[in-house]
């Protein structure tokens, strides 16, 4: 791979972009190392001799004259074994292994690969010496983690007959397969890991609606603005909104295979929360470690302001090839708004024509790339495994102003929208997930599971709620101008089940160990609940019976409480919906009991 | 050995282009010598070819064209540290201001500092006890936070700043204490009234200061918080200090910033404020922390006033989307006589949650503070639909919420300057609050709690 290698001399620098001279030769996205540092950089445009290079590296102490050297390769990830349970900086530099070798703080200079190359690997070969193999077959499988089993796979667009294949232990480096090239005499050597480059969707052979919605155990997500398997969402919000914790959330809780986080020019300590808490977390389903599946990008807003550009697409690029081995995959992005920025301080530096704000005119456009790469698929290879990549982004607006140029592109490609609220977060209603304007528009493609998964009636249930809850936005502003003892009496049941849905369902804690995840069969007994007592309700005050003491039955209590009741003891729940019928019953009794004598 | 050149081609606002010029590194320290003999320090902004930008910290006043003399001393700008620094006074570039002698230094670091590994941060979970109900009870503050004042002009950040920095302590924890104070284009009495508060209490022995005033150059002001931070990095993984760090007033920062942008014609983001400002804000928010191994840290109390009181100004806003977290004052509470003015709705402490609960203040103290939170927003909203219609028109849970809201600020939120509560008694005025409210509205806390610290609770035994 020596073709397209060039060297040059700077010219100039301005914070992270170099330019540098005598770079004809060189290509758009190759990979160079700048000064004797030898600092990592890519070449993001050429102009006759000159090339300009955004640094992923503090560029402070570089000076015009000193060499610069094309990789002739454009910037690639390494994917094999020993990505899960990583933290990686936004250039796939392992951060713990970066530690060991330069102490507490990042220097410069400093090249590690993405995978070691000590580390041996329990390799069982599944395929066999004379099978026909292509682009994505799966060669045999590695058991990376006690959660996750390595498929390797046949790199995309490499094909021919094994001629050598074997179980064993081997480092990412060892060949352990040679494929003879199709009738063309090439022989592939294949090893554990292989490259691919980062700003280069991974192939898949088909592209598949999803169906199944992404579990995240998060009531007003799951209930009211489910995500799919395969789906895109986006969550904008003014800082402390919770955005970043809307995120853990789900890289803790969501039913996927793997979950990729990647912090994206956001606080050092969070990702340090991460770090600590994941390998304590246990997995609900399976009982593991959640760190045992989970990779992550660190790319802190401290860091290299050029790395950050490129971590969303590491990020994005390593969920592709867990997608690839037929996985599922949720990709989290904390804050695409950095992503953006970053983009920005490059534009300008090259003195590019600015758009909206300063963002570069082709920020919708590589913000639809990103959110395009998600997608429920049938994977490359024979078996037509399914895969699919879930990608979730954060938008960090500012002054939370959603016409901001971000959220606009975001808005424009992703298919569920969670628009946090600052004034939610400050009455500390968490997620502060405004569930007037929030959308999903997967309700269609998921109806079906919901009715087999979860009930019959799930759908019927959540859209009369929702009836409610647009209907106590109205009533509210009448009792504003009115006050609250001028509604009707209906009117005010309505007020009260609005509320108990709010508090008692949409709102969840998330320090709350048992708060923090509910299954669905327990949302649908919550919301049932809810929903019964409504309905009930709406009888007894059709008797005459006052909304204010159908909401101090003893029974609204134990509704209220229904979310510390844990997941093994959810007949608690139906034994709610038992007593909502007899206390309501006494009520009307009571009622007609006292009306009769008249 | 270091060459000379008196190539200036171009002077505009603290920048000055020099021509004819090789071997000059990106962000290099410059020394401008003028004809009477002073010098000037700058750093390199910009290198193309053979032309470089400087900019000047103490500002190009004087300077001219023909008669510069500049060096370009192939490092960055540094400090030198040592422990006697302890109870000086600097000035925004780090020379002793208080007529003491040089410092000797033990070691020189660049004051720019490099990022720290997130893998080398250790997670803040400490509780510091201010005394401040505000703060401790609802935005608990936690060493290794970075955790900003957000003020306006008027407001009596100071004396909160001050009062932290006095009260804050560590129950049962052991080691030193270090305050780094930093001053930014604040007036002279400002930095006036935390000296003598530093004097008073004993606390300057264990401070030190880096004081720019409104009065000096505006553009040293983008190097003193970088000084206060290596002066602060030093205490705290060097000597092994907990160091508490007060940057005020960081409008001033930014807008020295702004200066700069605006003088090399960038193209402005909102406000006019470089693009980059979230980025140069953070690679000083970011220098708070802990380290894995290091008994050190360092809390940040950076004081940021809001022009026209508008939390969503560019410099507000940026800051909040790094700091975990912020204290906000308020223009109406303080007119109302109330100190300090905290309005604890929109403020916040993210790390919170992790610095408090069992074994570190109490168990209860995450559902009380959540409870009080949501009691005192519907307090609020009561006294609001108040105003419209009458505080007869309300129901009879809304009058209760209405009063809570009124006890909390006057019990709850007012205290005195000097007024240093314990951790346990603010817990216990918060529940001698909620006994205002009906014991159904109170959903945050869990009934074995109302159970172990509500006293006197009428309903009690009736719901029981
Ligand atoms: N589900 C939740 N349960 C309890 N508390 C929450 C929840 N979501 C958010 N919070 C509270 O809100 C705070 C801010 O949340 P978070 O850090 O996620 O905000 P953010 O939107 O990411 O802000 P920024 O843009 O500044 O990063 C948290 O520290 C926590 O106190
Ligand atoms: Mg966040």
């Amino acid at each position: 791979m020596t073709e397209g290698k060039v060297t040059g001399l700077i010219r100039k620098v301005s914070g992270p972009l170099v330019v540098a001279d005598g770079m004809r030769k060189a290509r758009m996205f190759d990979v160079v190392l700048v000064s004797d540092k030898k600092l990592i950089g890519e070449i993001i445009e050429v102009k006759g001799d000159l090339a300009s290079i955004q640094v992923y590296e503090e560029t402070g102490g570089l000076g015009p004259g000193e060499p610069v050297e094309s990789t002739g390769e454009p910037l690639s990830v390494e994917l094999g074994p020993g990505l899960v349970e990583s933290i990686y900086d936004g250039i796939q530099r392992p951060l713990d292994v970066i530690r060991k070798q330069v102490g507490d703080r990042i220097t410069r200079g400093i090249r590690v690969p993405g995978l070691s190359r000590e580390k041996k690997w329990e390799f069982t070969a599944t395929a066999k010496v004379g099978d026909e193999v292509g682009g994505g077959d799966i060669l045999g499988t590695v058991p990376e983690t006690t959660l996750v089993e390595h498929r390797i796979l046949v790199p995309p667009g490499v094909a021919g007959t094994i001629t050598k294949l074997s179980s064993g232990s081997f480092t990412v480096d060892d060949i352990i397969s040679e494929l003879d090239g199709d009738g063309d005499g090439t022989k592939h050597e294949l090893k554990l890991m292989h490259k691919w480059p980062v700003r280069v969707a991974r192939p898949y052979r088909e592209r598949l609606t999803p169906e199944e919605p992404l579990v995240t155990g998060q009531r007003v997500i799951d209930a009211f603005f489910p995500i799919a398997k395969g789906g895109t969402a986006c969550v904008p919000g003014p800082f402390g909104a919770g955005k970043t914790i809307i995120q853990h959330q789900l890289a803790k809780w969501a039913d996927a295979e793997i979950v990729i986080f990647i912090g994206c020019g956001e606080r050092g300590n969070e990702m340090t929360d991460v770090l600590m808490e994941f390998p304590e977390l246990t997995d609900p389903r399976s009982g593991e470690p959640l760190m045992k599946r989970t990779v992550l990008v660190a790319n802190t807003s401290n860091m290299p302001v050029a790395a950050r550009e490129a971590s969303i697409y590491t990020g994005i690029t390593i969920a592709e090839y867990f997608r690839d081995m037929g996985y599922s995959v949720a990709l989290m992005a904390d804050s695409t708004s950095r992503w953006a920025e970053a983009l920005r301080e490059m534009s300008g530096r090259l003195e590019e024509m600015p758009g909206e704000e300063g963002y570069p005119a082709y920020l919708p456009a590589r913000a639809a790339q990103f959110y395009e790469r998600a997608g429920r698929v049938i994977c490359l290879g024979k078996d037509g495994r399914i895969g699919a990549l879930s990608a979730v982004g954060a938008v960090s607006p500012p002054g939370g102003d959603l016409s901001d140029p971000v959220v606009q592109a975001t808005l424009k490609v992703v298919k569920v929208f969670w628009s946090l609220e600052d004034w939610l977060a400050y009455e500390r209603h968490f997620p502060a997930i405004n569930w007037l304007t929030s959308y999903s528009l997967y309700h269609d493609s998921l109806e079906a599971y919901f009715r087999t998964e979860v009930s019959e009636e799930w759908g019927e249930m959540r859209a009369t709620t929702m009836r409610i809850l647009q209907q106590e936005a109205e009533l509210k502003e009448i009792a504003r101008l009115v006050g609250v003892d001028a509604l009707s009496n209906r009117d005010r049941l309505i007020l009260g089940t609005a509320k108990a849905v709010r508090e008692d369902f949409l709102h969840q804690n998330a320090f709350d160990e048992i708060d923090t995840y509910t299954s669905f069969p327990k949302q649908y007994k919550m919301l049932r609940n809810i929903m019964t007592f409504n309905r009930q309700a709406r009888e007894a005050v059709e008797q005459g019976v006052q909304a204010e003491e159908l909401f101090a039955l003893p029974v609204n209590g134990e509704i209220s409480r229904s979310r510390y009741v844990p997941e093994s003891e959810l007949d608690e729940l139906d034994e709610i919906e038992g007593k909502i019928g007899s206390e309501i019953k006494g009520l009307i009794e009571k009622r007609v009991g006292a009306e009769e004598p008249v | 050995m270091v060459k000379e050149y008196m190539t200036a081609q171009e002077i505009a606002g603290p920048l000055i282009l020099v021509g004819e010029v090789s071997g000059v590194k990106y962000e290099e320290l410059v020394e401008v010598e003028l004809p009477d003999g002073e010098v000037r320090r700058g750093k390199v902004l910009e290198v193309n070819e053979d032309t470089a930008l400087v900019q000047l910290f103490e500002g190009a006043t004087g300077v001219s064209v023909e008669s510069a003399r500049i060096r370009f001393l192939g490092r960055g700008l540094e400090l030198g540290l040592s422990r006697d620094m302890l109870g000086r006074v600097f000035d925004g570039l780090g020379h002793p201001k208080d007529g003491g002698p040089q410092i000797i230094p033990e070691m020189k670091r660049d004051v720019a500092g490099a990022p720290m590994n997130p893998t080398a941060r250790d997670y803040p979970n400490e509780f510091i006890q201010t005394g401040i109900s505000a703060i401790d009870g609802l935005n608990t503050l936690v060493r290794g936070q970075k955790l900003p004042i957000f003020s306006g002009f008027g407001l009596p950040h100071a004396e909160l700043a001050a009062q932290i920095a006095r009260q804050a302590a560590v129950r049962g924890a052991e080691g030193e204490f270090a305050v780094v104070f930093c001053a930014m284009g604040i007036t002279f009495e400002e930095a006036e009234y935390f000296i003598s508060d530093f004097r008073r209490t004993g606390a300057i022995d264990r401070a030190v200061l880096f004081v720019n005033l409104a009065s000096d150059p505006a553009i040293e002001r983008i190097a003193t918080p970088r000084m206060a931070l290596t002066a602060a990095e030093y205490l705290a993984y060097d000597m092994e200090m907990h160091v508490l760090v007060i940057l005020t007033d960081m409008t001033n920062y930014c807008e020295a910033l702004r200066e700069i942008s605006a003088a090399r014609k960038e193209v402005p983001g909102r406000r006019g404020y470089p693009g980059y400002l979230y980025t140069d804000l953070s690679t000083l928010y970011e220098r708070a922390g802990r380290i894995i191994g290091k008994n050190g840290s360092i809390t940040q109390i950076p004081v940021v006033s809001m022009p026209e009181d508008d939390k969503t100004h560019p410099i507000p806003d940026l800051t909040g989307y790094i700091t975990e977290g912020q204290i906000i004052l308020d223009r109406v509470l303080h007119r109302k006589g109330i100190y300090p003015p905290i309005n604890v709705l929109p403020s916040l402490s993210r790390l919170r949650d992790k610095g408090i609960g069992e074994g570190k203040t109490r168990e209860d103290h995450a559902n009380l503070a959540n409870q009080l939170f949501a009691a005192y927003a519907r307090g609020k909203e009561a006294q609001e639909l108040a105003v419209i219609l009458g505080e007869a028109a309300l129901s009879p849970e809304d009058k209760a919420f209405f009063k809570f809201a009124d006890a909390f600020e006057d019990r709850y939120l007012r205290q005195t300057i000097d007024e240093n509560r314990t951790i346990e008694e603010t817990l216990t005025l918060g529940w001698e609050l909620l006994e205002i409210l009906p014991l159904s509205e109170l959903k945050r806390v869990k009934p074995a709690q109302i159970e172990k610290y509500l006293k006197n609770q009428p309903k009690k035994a009736e719901a029981a």
